[in-house]
């Protein structure tokens, strides 16, 4: 398969005049055309960090992509002017934001929301552009008598449906979804993530799906990557993520979560917290709270290791 | 086990410009001392609004509450204030529910110091620091103010703060939905531990279901203010009988491969709760609706020993 989109050693730091974060440490990622990558991990892992890098979204400052280079199609985004990189957000890159009801302009109708997008992209007149958005609303299930109508006329899984109408108008060749259903009920949810499967399917669109719930993951994607304090620790397909686990910071995920269909009496949480992205120790960042901790895990980098093709672990002491 | 508390047609009405909204109708439980009663449902469905007027944070409208053998809603304010201490609640967000400009030690002994169980500054600070004991927060954030501290401790100052005056029945709304995972399933543990230690009564209320079905003994479904389904954990989870809970729990994404299933979707506009018409407020979106359903509200039947369901065709449905 033909790689779309490949981000490589990517390091973003906020500087403030105190201290420096460290959000993202050297990860690198490929997504290939038509497939679902899920990013997972925990509050600050550096989740939204990573998309908003891809977007060139990052603001500037305090934020500041360090080092790394982010392909699309071969061309380097970080490269990128302003004038062209306008050209490619909403047009080959979309992204849907987590919460639908801050992200959409109150003032404005949902129709004309839609309808900009695409005549900021495509040299067409007012109504043709008018029409496309009425086929985008029907694409995902609100009626078009709807068109006129403001964001507060609408219930939130009506809101995010009109954010992947726009983020779709364009018929972007990656999406970028970050925690799309978080603030979604679970009967919403299943409607939202039900309309991005068909969605892709009919475009055969690539998709970055930002999410902490691993049932999401389950569903929808078919690769995943944990991420913790900024770093990629394990990465694979789903089975290598789900029925193989090797890190032990993913291991500690799945215990953490309830069981749905088996009785478990007592959960297992990961012990302590995560560490300050102000201020992370050496070595592994995980190492802190790792019950398979050693004392060589302090000590330097951790390389990557490719456990089987397809399936890398970042950590030296991994479960067999 | 004894009964601690119970409620009898509980009603709360609020008056809005449109008409009344009927947050909480007509619900009915009891719970045993020593247990975990879980409230579940989607937001708008008056879960929190029930949590609240069991312990009159809102006036309820009409409806018994009957704690420790008393009426409380009977009650004048003064005589209530002698049952408040056995009535805590722990709430939802633990960044906005603690005062920013009071430190941990002086949030946790304020309850001590309004009851007056204490009558020197050196009790007081002995208990203090036994609570944060309890609770698990070192002694060295005594005098830290929320800011400084992580979303999972803050939550311990809300757990500290709650059993401070020794309870017999907490109200918990959604304590773990802003904490992650690892965080959550730490403070779970935490609340189940003290439940053994103290035979505390939780009702917790919570739109997570692998959450309720974790921690719950019984479990109580709502739907736009109404009880739909109610039953021990065990039995909602094996054999559903109400088309909404079967739809709540179909929706929920399982963070297990294979486990994917076709996902049965919820169609239909939510009915306002506000002046609702007769009938079931479910009917709208329900597969099953027939004529009867938008006309005559259906009543809490006792479907299967020990399982209640307010549907007119659950034996149809369900074959039984």
């Amino acid at each position: 398969m033909e790689k779309l989109l490949e981000i490589k050693d990517l390091v973003v730091h906020y500087k403030t005049s105190e201290f420096t974060v460290e959000a993202v440490n050297n990860i690198s990622l490929s997504i290939n055309r038509g497939e679902s990558v899920g990013l997972v991990g925990e509050t600050g892992a550096g989740k939204t960090t990573t998309a908003l890098s891809i977007m060139q979204l990052i603001a500037d400052p305090p934020g500041k992509i360090v080092n790394g280079e982010i392909y699309l199609d071969g061309v380097d985004l970080c490269k990128l002017s302003q004038r062209e990189l306008i050209k490619i957000r909403g047009n080959k890159v979309s992204m849907i934001f987590q919460d639908p009801m801050t992200s959409l302009n109150p003032v404005i109708t949902i129709g004309e929301q839609i309808a900009e997008v695409i005549r900021l992209h495509n040299k067409v007149s007012r109504s043709e552009a008018q029409m496309r958005a009425v086929d985008m609303l029907n694409l995902v299930g609100i009626s078009e008598e709807r068109f006129n109508d403001y964001p507060h006329q609408f219930s939130g899984g009506m809101k995010q449906r009109v954010i992947i109408a726009i983020a779709l108008a364009c018929n972007p060749e990656l999406l970028i979804a970050d925690e799309p259903t978080t603030a979604l009920d679970v009967t919403i949810q299943a409607q939202v993530l039900d309309l991005m499967e068909n969605l892709k399917k009919e475009f055969n669109t690539s998709l970055l799906m930002i999410t902490h719930d691993l049932g999401v993951v389950a569903e929808i994607c078919d690769k995943a990557a944990i991420m913790y304090a900024g770093e990629i620790v394990e990465y694979g397909n789903l089975e290598h993520i789900f029925n193989k686990t090797k890190h032990p910071y993913t291991k500690g995920l799945f215990e953490s979560i309830p069981k749905f269909d088996e009785e478990v009496e007592r959960l297992k949480p990961i012990v302590g917290l995560m560490p300050d992205p102000s201020n992370l120790p050496d070595g592994c960042s995980f190492a802190p709270r790792c019950p398979n901790r050693t004392e060589e895990c302090t000590k330097g980098e951790i390389p990557a290791i490719e456990v089987e093709p397809g399936h890398i672990v970042k950590c030296i002491n991994f479960i067999a | 086990m004894s009964t601690i508390l119970e409620v009898k047609n509980l009603k709360k009405y609020f008056r809005t410009p449109k008409g009344l909204l009927h947050a909480v109708d007509d619900i009915s439980f009891k719970a045993k001392q020593g247990e975990t009663l879980g409230i579940v449902g989607e937001s708008g469905c008056g879960k929190s609004t029930l949590g609240r007027a069991i312990i009159r944070l809102h006036e309820p409208t009409s409806g018994e509450v009957i704690f420790d053998g008393q009426d409380i809603t009977k009650l004048s304010n003064k005589e209530f204030d002698k049952v408040r201490p056995d009535m805590q609640m722990i709430f939802q967000d633990p960044y906005s529910s603690i005062n920013p400009r009071m430190s941990v030690s002086e949030i946790i002994s304020e309850p001590l110091i309004i009851y007056k169980r204490f009558n020197n500054r050196q009790g007081i600070e002995n208990e203090v620091a036994r609570l944060m004991d309890t609770v698990g927060l070192a002694r060295r954030f005594a005098n830290s103010y929320p800011h400084e501290l992580d979303g999972g401790r803050r939550q311990r100052i809300g757990v500290a703060r709650a059993l401070s005056l020794n309870p017999k029945f907490i109200v918990c709304d959604e304590p773990v939905s802003a904490l992650d995972v690892s965080i959550q399933a730490q403070i779970l543990n935490l609340m189940q531990d003290l439940q053994a230690e103290r035979n505390l009564t939780y009702l917790f209320i919570t739109h997570d279901l692998s959450v309720v079905k974790h921690i719950s003994n019984n479990i109580l479904v709502m739907y736009l203010g109404n009880m739909v389904e109610y039953a021990s954990s065990k039995d909602i989870f094996k054999t559903r009988l109400h088309p909404y809970t079967k739809a709540l729990l179909a929706a929920v994404p399982i963070p297990v491969l294979g486990m994917k299933k076709e996902r049965k979707l919820l169609k239909g506009e939510i009915t306002s709760p506000i002046e609702p018409k007769p009938g079931c407020r479910f009917a709208s979106r329900c597969e099953y609706a027939k004529e009867k359903c938008s006309n005559e509200q259906p009543e809490l039947i006792e479907a299967l020993e020990g399982h209640f369901v307010a549907c007119h065709y659950v034996k149809e449905i369900n074959n039984i």
